[in-house]
């Protein structure tokens, strides 16, 4: 018992339905072989990374598959080649750890990766902290100008025992001389 | 004078303190790298989508391979790029 995956890429050109029955050729060739079809992950029109046959977008479509033994693969790969449909084509053989992966993937275990998610929500949640501050800043100055007004009574008797310091000094120079 | 805490500015306080590399794969368990997730495969690559060094990256020896596979995978899947410029 072997277990495979094969990717493979259709040609975009194609009507809805031709697309389809493409796929579909290869489910059937794959069930008339004795092969277990675990999943067929239909990963639909994507852009290309790069032109493939002066095409910049193709048709993902990828089955998972068990065989119990590898004959399949040869022939499978031969009619993915010959057909002018296909675009391109990858079978990989997946080991225990593979199957695992795309079974978590099947149930939702395992998350894509999202890195702009995060510092979105730190922006969404800054703004309105920052918001809310501004309107509380101009109305505690106003509420703290009448306070220097009662510093000046305050500090007004402190002025008074520094005036009344001197009069010791002198004295403390007259006993040096 | 040049006080204690004027002196602490004038060196690069992160000078002499490496932050230990560590490979993902086995922190966190993982044990297959997926070819047809691009996203994740491009946080091993360079900005002209080369594959990053071991040195650079972390990863251990046997994750390294993986990931090097899964991104060759990946390209010829045109889920990737061979050769680009200003991928991120």
């Amino acid at each position: 018992m072997y277990n495979y995956e094969v990717t493979f890429i259709v040609d975009p050109v194609l009507s809805g339905d031709e697309i389809k029955a493409t796929a579909h050729v290869y489910e059937e060739m794959l069930k008339n072989e004795g092969c277990n079809i675990i999943h067929i992950d239909e990963m639909g029109l994507k852009p290309l990374a790069y032109p493939i046959n002066k095409r910049s977008s193709g048709v993902y479509y990828c089955y998972e598959f068990t065989s119990e033994n590898g004959v399949i693969i040869s022939k499978l790969e031969l009619a993915l080649r010959r057909d002018e449909r296909i675009m391109r084509f990858l079978t990989v053989a997946l080991d225990k750890y593979g199957v695992k992966y795309n079974a978590d993937k099947r149930n939702g275990l395992i998350g894509k990766v999202k890195k702009k998610v995060k510092p979105g929500k730190k922006e969404d949640g800054g703004a309105p902290v920052r918001e809310a501050r501004e309107p509380r800043e101009p109305r505690e100055p106003r509420q703290s100008a009448p306070a220097p007004a009662p510093a000046p009574v305050v500090a007004a008797p402190v002025v008074e025992p520094v005036v009344a310091e001197p009069t010791p000094a002198p004295v403390v120079k007259q006993e040096e001389e | 004078m040049a006080s204690k805490d004027d002196i602490k500015f004038l060196s690069n306080p992160t000078i002499g303190k490496t932050k230990k590399k560590y490979c993902r794969f086995k922190k966190f368990g993982i044990k297959y790298i997926d070819y047809k997730d691009a996203d994740f495969l491009l946080q091993f690559v360079n900005e002209q989508g080369k594959i990053l060094p071991r040195r650079i990256t972390g990863n251990s020896l046997k994750y390294q391979k993986k990931v090097a596979v899964a991104v060759k995978r990946a390209r010829h899947l045109a889920l990737m790029p061979y050769v680009t410029d200003l991928l991120k």
